[in-house]
């Protein structure tokens, strides 16, 4: 190991033992974006008032998010001597008592916790490590996001941080890479792509620069893997990226993170400075020679910069288009037209415990076509919504009932859609399948760059079909036809199904223009906007054909498919859904049962809420009959 | 270096570096493009001119030909990809063709019956058109943006052939469309308005503020700067009602400038001189052609005789021909003086 | 020129822009340039006003109206002092660089930043792009030419392009890029006081023998007045008689008070032309002549190319093409030699008389045109001059050094500013033809007065507002626009306007060589009326 980095890592651990004053509390509170969304903010200062002024011992910490979304806003304590206790759903008061009753008395309020941590905790409180929301997870590129203060990088250092780097430099080049092809790790974005074959390509061009560039662009609808990894534990890319930059042979790497990110540009640019200052960073770095600088280029959003080449466009200054094919490899001819490694935020995350713990270890997580772990983004209709990892190679349903906890509100499962946009939806027969690169895409989605989506039966496939489109229609680049107009005809295909004007033969050409799409774009966001209908289509065909056939929207969503209806027998008058109907659309007496005049309905829904379920008396139509009475002015 | 390729089974010996799209243009193999200039650099982003290359479909104006290639330009996963590629234009395209500048002579039309556009099929898309109100303030070309396919060949015209780059793509998706900076009208832009776009858009999405479709052409050269620009001089009826540049003439190659293009005007201009006038006290009467000539050669012996000739000044003239400036100092030099020049200074 | 426009756009490595607004004034020329540069070829532009091109420039000098002399002797005195000139073409091809050297060596170049305005480090760029891009072309127009320094600037020009070698050599030259679209062929066809067709002396004995008998009359041989020269002669009453073809003095010269005065006197003017123009009001017989696209005849442009023009329609009425009424007139005069049928049969007369174009025939021209030289019928012409030897006694390139000469007038407590004047893209010259166009006057149709931001913020004016330019000669009222594409004490006028005529302003003062009036440089006032 290189001297100088033992002596950084002696001081480091020195120094957080007198920062951190391990005989006093540690407070932890989750401030990503996420927790600061929920109010952590306020949790926070309303702490440290309360410290302050009562004068009470204790440490205050922001940490990154540990991925219970579900559970937000999440504070942790430990006191000397005590297993880490996590309380969820904190506001400034429940805080305020938190302190009171564990901090300075010694009442734990196993009615505000969630768990603990580790072992030897209370008896009336879970222990969470090992209860269903982790015991199926392994966390390796989250492993210190909620754990350590993203903002100092003493703590990065003693969780191992940064040993990854100096042993590399240390390596050679070729060698570094080797490791990589043995660990079998391939790139995070979405493609899987080998990362050791990528760095290997960009190792072998002769240049006067090259670059190294960290894509933080995450776009998809309800992704914020990479937020999260930037949020709670920005050195791990930093030294990821430093690490590349040592073996591909370049002195200069970038940042593409969207400006939509401000916390985590933040967190980066902190981590840069505090690396820098550490020499791990900069000129010289660790006294081996080598020059590394960072810097952070803000993305202004569009969904297509996270295509390598319309992102290298983006930084030189250009419209962020995607360069048709054939063109030279990004590895080859990239940035300024210098060999380029791109890689994701996740990917440069672990490459440096795969170097300090080695190939093997990293092989014997996951699959063997895909070692290692998937990050996901867990939303939808599910009880435990957040962000998990799991080894590669779990099956779907111990993600969905396990770690998630099940559907919402005891619902039935429908679908699952991974990808985001550019991936699919998979039914319930599919749910035992491994979640891993290839297997995903052979069914019909894709691992994409991680989010996961719960529909349950209360969702209209067609709509959510229609939802992706409408994304992926927004944010075309334009340069090609089969993108820029097959996604504006496709959706204007949904919305005629959506809206009753579907016809005879729609679901056929639907599948023939995207097959077309597919094969003609330019880049990725062509080649996969289909995916999202042609696999509704797949698994879900009967609900298209209900739409089209019978103007019947099984899922009762379809605003135009659907009519309002008092029915007679369960209506008690009792006048809730007259009041809040916004248009006087109903009328009825006391005593009398009440009507819905569909010349004035809306269809906005409120009545279908406001009538307690006991009576549940409005209920939804559907179909051409019920739409035909509907309209004939007959009530509905 | 020569690479040997087959295209339809045909084998073909082409030079290195050249495209598929080219190799099968000197083969005589038809590939239909749309966003395609000769001109220019490739952009691909048509891809109607997709091509079937050693089993990947590819846009055969990128792809470079590689040696032992097989190419084949009509299979039934080309044709489907070109046909719904075609339609998807069509669906926002402005249906009036009758009503276009460019009907018969458009691009979008010609690859739409190559490709084999039929009505059942069409009856499947939703056909809508954006209404974007066309950019006409420019006086000698408009853009019409619903006829516009998006094919970037009049903003890499104005980035390649002319340098000003005035135009580019604005917006995105499906509504990208091509704008100067801040999306102002053409005239408040730095366009030069050379027409260059205008001569090379593939369909009437730029189109002449006045229509003009001639009946007959002539070669000349443009009459005003020192370039001498060849031109194509077009004629209806006993007016000039066109320039395009002459693509054939070896310095211009068809380019021209704003005046050479569309300053012609001043031929058919109501105010030209018709008849010969003669001044008498003061005021210009018509005359005939020998009164007026005569009036002239009488007082110029006139003034010979009395004053010599070098009382004579000729100034000739650097729009009038050779073979007119020749007569000119001819005459004069004839009558006995040298004092003749022209504005070669000014 | 001396090269062709494609070897220069093709193969030129730097290009060298003085004194001419390329992209305006010859545009097709500005794209292949800009095309060009963007293939990455360099580029330097010396111009008092930031044109268009100079955007695409690697340097831009922004020299003062009138010293353009001292930019290009600095500009030698850099490469001499750095060595950078080519050795072996100065030894095998030619004379006087000794002397012409010790000359250069001799210029201060601070001095010369001082006179021109550009910084001494400029200049120094500016000569070290064009000696160390090979090859390198010169081009420039009238910003080099209308000056009482003209053939000086010219000279020094040259000297610049034999220093480095790259006269007669392909992508180099001098190239003076010319503003009519047959001003090169009314110079080669002897439409000069000077010279017969083909640059043949009236002086030359030989010469002046061949046209004489060629024309059945004594032809004096000393060189008649230039046009500039004519209008001062008629107000001494030496002459009594101008015909005028295609030509509209009232607006194009400089010093107009003058030449309408001289007009007046005149007993005969005779204006032959599309329009009546504003000099037509002046005339005693108006001849109504055809346009371009109403004739058939030939036209040389700017690389010396010898084009066939055709005739497209008829003549509007009555008007007739002025080879029509040459003819006819001279018949009417009693001359010989003038029953020509049609204009190629002139050519076969011109080519008879003149050995540069002796190979010349219509049936020869319709594959595309030829540069001349063009002694024979199997010549292919010369695109490209002075490749083997210089038109000189020994065959070699003589070294001619200049002085810095300032201007005829220079800026005063009267007269503070400096008019410099050119063209727009959108019109040509007098406006005669142009500003018939709707559509181009659409584009461009008021006269703007150009100001420095600087100036117009101190004399409080803002675009739009009137005021009076004053000159000695005369004054004119326009519309200013505050720029910032000139320095401080210069404006700018084109000349295309009659109504707004900055030519009331301009010298007449002559270059004593080529008599071209220093059209580029006067002392003006300004106010805001």
């Amino acid at each position: 190991m290189i001297q100088k980095f033992d002596v950084i890592e002696k001081e480091a651990l020195e120094n957080l033992e007198k920062e951190q004053k391990s005989d006093i509390p540690q407070i932890y509170v989750g401030c990503a974006t996420c927790g600061n969304a929920t109010g952590a903010q306020s949790v926070v200062q309303t702490i440290t008032d309360k410290l302050e002024k009562e004068n009470i011992k204790a440490e205050i910490k922001e940490v990154g998010c540990i991925g219970m979304c579900f559970a937000e806003v999440l504070l942790d304590v430990i006191k000397p001597g005590q297993p880490r206790i996590s309380y969820h759903g904190v506001t400034p008061e429940t805080a305020e008592e938190i302190v009171d009753s564990y901090l300075v008395k010694d009442d734990h309020r196993p009615d505000l916790a969630l768990g603990y941590f580790g072992e030897g905790g209370p008896a009336d409180v879970e222990r969470i490590d090992t209860g269903d929301v982790f015991k199926n997870q392994q966390r390796v590129i989250l492993k210190n996001c909620g754990i350590i203060d993203p903002e100092n990088i003493n703590e990065y250092i003693a969780h191992g941080g940064y040993k990854g780097l100096a042993e590399a430099l240390e390596m050679k080049q070729e060698d570094i890479i080797s490791v990589l092809k043995d660990s079998g790790l391939r790139g995070r974005g979405g493609a899987g792509f080998p990362a050791g074959r990528k760095w290997e390509s960009c190792l072998k061009p002769q240049a006067d620069q090259k670059y190294v560039i960290c894509n933080a662009d995450e776009g998809d609808p309800g992704a914020f893997m990479d937020r999260s990894v930037l949020e709670g534990d920005p050195h791990s890319v930093i030294e990821g990226m430093t690490i590349a930059g040592y073996t591909i042979g370049s002195s200069k790497g970038y940042f593409y993170v969207r400006a939509e990110y401000p916390l985590a540009i933040k967190r980066l640019r902190k981590a840069i400075a505090q690396a820098k200052e550490k020499n791990l960073l900069g000129d010289d770095i660790l006294g081996t020679g080598f020059n590394f600088d960072l810097e952070i280029f803000q993305g202004a959003g569009a969904f297509v910069c996270g295509e390598s080449t319309a992102l290298v466009m983006s930084i030189e200054g250009n419209r962020g288009w995607p360069k048709p094919l054939p063109r030279p490899r990004t590895t080859e001819e990239g940035l300024w037209g210098k060999p380029t490694l791109l890689n994701n935020v996740k990917t440069f995350s672990v490459v440096p415990q795969v170097l300090s713990k080695g190939a093997d270890w990293f092989k014997s997580i996951g699959t063997e076509g895909s070692p290692g772990t998937a990050v996901f983004a867990l939303t939808g209709k599910i009880n435990r919504s957040g962000l998990i990892e799991v080894p590669m190679g779990i099956e779907l349903k111990k993600i969905i009932y396990e770690i998630g906890g099940g559907i919402l509100d005891d619902k039935k499962f429908k679908a699952v859609q991974t990808g985001g946009p550019s991936g699919g939806c998979l039914p319930e027969d599919k749910l035992h399948l491994a979640v891993d690169f290839d297997t995903l895409v052979k069914a019909g989605s894709m691992m994409g760059s991680g989010g996961m989506v719960v529909i349950d039966e209360s969702t209209c496939m067609v709509d959510v079909a229609r939802y992706f489109l409408d994304f992926t229609f927004e944010e075309s680049c334009g340069q090609c036809v089969p993108c820029r107009q097959g996604t504006q005809q496709m959706l204007e295909i949904l919305n005629d199904i959506c809206e009753g004007r579907g016809r005879e033969g729609d679901i056929e050409y639907l599948l023939e223009m995207g097959d077309s799409i597919i094969k003609g774009s330019i880049c990725g966001l062509g080649q996969t906007a289909p995916n999202p209908v042609l696999s509704t289509i797949q698994y879900f065909r009967d609900e298209y054909e209900a739409h089209i056939k019978d103007h019947a929207c099984p899922a009762l969503v379809c605003k135009n498919l659907i009519v309002f209806h008092i029915d007679e027998e369960k209506c008690t008058a009792c006048g809730r859904c007259r009041k809040a109907c916004p248009v006087e659309a109903i009328s009825g007496e006391k005593k009398v049962p009440h009507t819905i005049d569909q010349n004035k309905c809306t269809k906005c829904g409120i009545c279908f809420q406001e009538c307690p379920e006991r009576f549940s008396a409005v209920v939804r139509l559907t179909g051409k009959e019920n739409l035909a009475a509907a309209a004939s002015g007959k009530e509905g | 270096m020569m690479l040997k390729i087959t295209i339809n089974g045909l084998d073909i010996e082409v030079e290195k570096g050249i495209t598929v799209f080219e190799a099968a243009e000197q083969a005589g193999i038809y590939i239909p493009p749309l966003c395609h200039h000769p001109d220019l650099p490739t952009f691909g982003g048509c891809r109607i001119c997709m091509v079937d290359a050693d089993g990947k479909i590819v846009t055969a104006c990128r792809a470079p030909v590689k040696d032992g290639m097989i190419v084949k330009t009509d299979t039934e996963e080309v044709r489907k990809v070109r046909l719904t590629n075609v339609e998807l234009i069509l669906a926002s395209h402005n249906k009036d063709c009758q009503g276009c500048s460019r009907n018969n002579s458009c691009r979008l039309q010609e690859v739409s019956a190559f490709v084999g556009i039929n009505q059942d099929r069409m009856r499947k898309i939703r056909r809508s058109v954006e209404a974007v109100k066309p950019d006409d303030s420019n006086p000698f070309f408009h853009r019409d943006f619903t006829r516009c396919i998006l094919c970037g060949i009049c903003i890499r015209t104005c980035e390649e052939i002319n340098g000003v780059a005035a135009i580019d793509f604005a917006f995105r998706g499906f509504h990208t469309r091509v704008s100067v900076l801040g999306d102002k009208p053409l005239k408040d832009s730095k366009c030069e308005s050379c027409g260059e776009c205008l001569v090379r858009c593939p369909t009437g999405a730029l189109y002449l503020a006045k229509p003009a479709l001639v009946e007959r052409e002539v070669e000349s050269v443009c009459t005003y700067c020192g370039v001498g620009c060849g031109v194509k001089i077009g004629v209806r009826g006993d007016r000039v009602i066109k320039v395009d540049g002459n693509r054939d003439n070896p310095v211009n190659r068809g380019d021209l400038c704003v005046k050479g293009r569309f300053g012609f005007d001043f031929i058919n201009h109501p105010e030209r001189l018709k008849k010969p006038k003669i001044k008498k006290d003061g005021i210009f009467v018509e005359a005939t052609w020998d009164e007026a000539l005569d009036f002239i050669a009488d007082k110029m012996h006139d003034i010979k005789a009395k004053h010599g000739a070098d009382a004579l000044g000729a100034i000739s003239s650097a729009r009038c021909s050779n073979e007119e400036n020749y007569l000119f100092q001819k005459i004069f030099r004839a009558l006995g003086t040298n004092n003749v020049d022209h504005c070669a200074r000014l | 020129m001396t090269n062709s426009i494609d070897d220069i756009a093709d193969e030129a490595k730097a290009f060298f822009i003085i004194g001419s607004n390329t992209t305006e004034t010859h545009p097709v020329i500005g794209y292949r340039i800009r095309r060009a540069v963007k293939n990455g070829a360099k580029l330097i532009v010396a111009d008092p006003r930031r044109i268009k091109i100079a955007e695409k420039a690697d340097v831009f000098l922004q020299l003062k109206p009138g010293t353009n002399a001292a930019l290009l002797q600095g500009m030698a005195r850099v490469i001499i002092d750095e060595e950078l000139y080519d050795a072996e073409f100065i030894k095998n091809r030619t004379e006087g660089f000794e002397e012409y050297a010790e000359k250069i060596r001799a210029i201060d170049l601070n001095e010369m930043a001082d006179i021109t305005g550009v910084p001494a480090e400029k200049i120094t760029q500016a000569a070290r792009i064009y000696a160390g891009s090979d090859p390198a072309a010169i081009l420039y127009t009238m910003g080099i030419t209308q000056h009482t320094s003209g053939t000086d600037n010219v000279l020094a020009l040259a000297g610049l392009a034999t220093l480095t070698g790259n006269m007669g050599k392909r992508g180099g030259g001098v190239n003076p890029l010319r503003g009519q679209n047959n001003v090169q062929g009314a110079c080669d066809m002897g439409a000069l006081p000077n010279v017969f067709p083909g640059y043949q002396p009236v002086s030359s004995p030989e010469a002046n023998q061949k046209f004489s008998e060629a024309y059945g009359a004594k032809i004096p041989d000393k060189p008649g007045m230039p046009m500039t020269k004519m209008f001062k002669a008629a107000l001494e009453d030496k002459i009594k008689g101008v015909y005028i073809m295609g030509e509209n003095p009232v607006v194009s010269e400089p010093d107009i008070c003058k030449i309408k005065d001289a007009l007046e006197k005149l007993e005969l003017v005779v204006v032959q032309d599309l329009f009546f123009t504003e000099t037509a009001d002046y005339a005693d017989v108006v001849l109504p002549a055809a346009s371009f696209a109403e004739k058939d005849g030939t036209f040389v442009n700017t690389e010396r190319r010898i084009q066939r023009g055709r005739k497209a329609i008829n003549p509007p009425g009555e008007a007739r093409s002025d080879f029509e009424i040459l003819c006819k007139l001279g018949l009417k005069l009693g001359l010989k030699g003038f029953e020509f049928k049609k204009p190629g049969e002139v050519m076969q007369e011109v080519a008879e008389l003149s050995p540069k174009w002796k190979g010349i025939t219509y049936e020869r021209l319709e594959e595309g045109g030829i540069c001349w030289p063009c002694p024979d019928e199997n010549h292919p012409g010369t695109p490209i001059l002075y490749e083997e030897k210089f038109l000189t006694g020994s065959g070699k390139a003589q070294f001619k050094p200049v002085d810095y000469k300032p201007p005829a007038e220079t800026p005063d407590q009267d007269y503070p500013f400096i008019l410099t004047t050119g063209r727009s893209l959108y019109h040509y010259h007098t406006g005669t033809m142009t500003r018939r166009s709707d559509g181009l006057s659409d584009l461009y149709n008021v006269e703007k007065a150009l100001i420095s931001k600087e100036d117009a913020e101190r004399m409080g004016l803002n675009e739009n507002d009137k005021v009076r330019l004053t000159s000695r000669r005369g004054e004119v009222e326009a519309e200013v626009k505050p720029v910032s594409d000139l320095k401080e004490g210069i404006v700018f006028m084109t000349f295309h306007f009659a109504e707004t005529c900055a030519n009331q302003l301009t010298n007449s003062e002559l270059d004593p060589v080529a008599n071209i009036p220093e059209l580029k440089v006067c002392a003006i006032n300004l106010e805001k009326v």
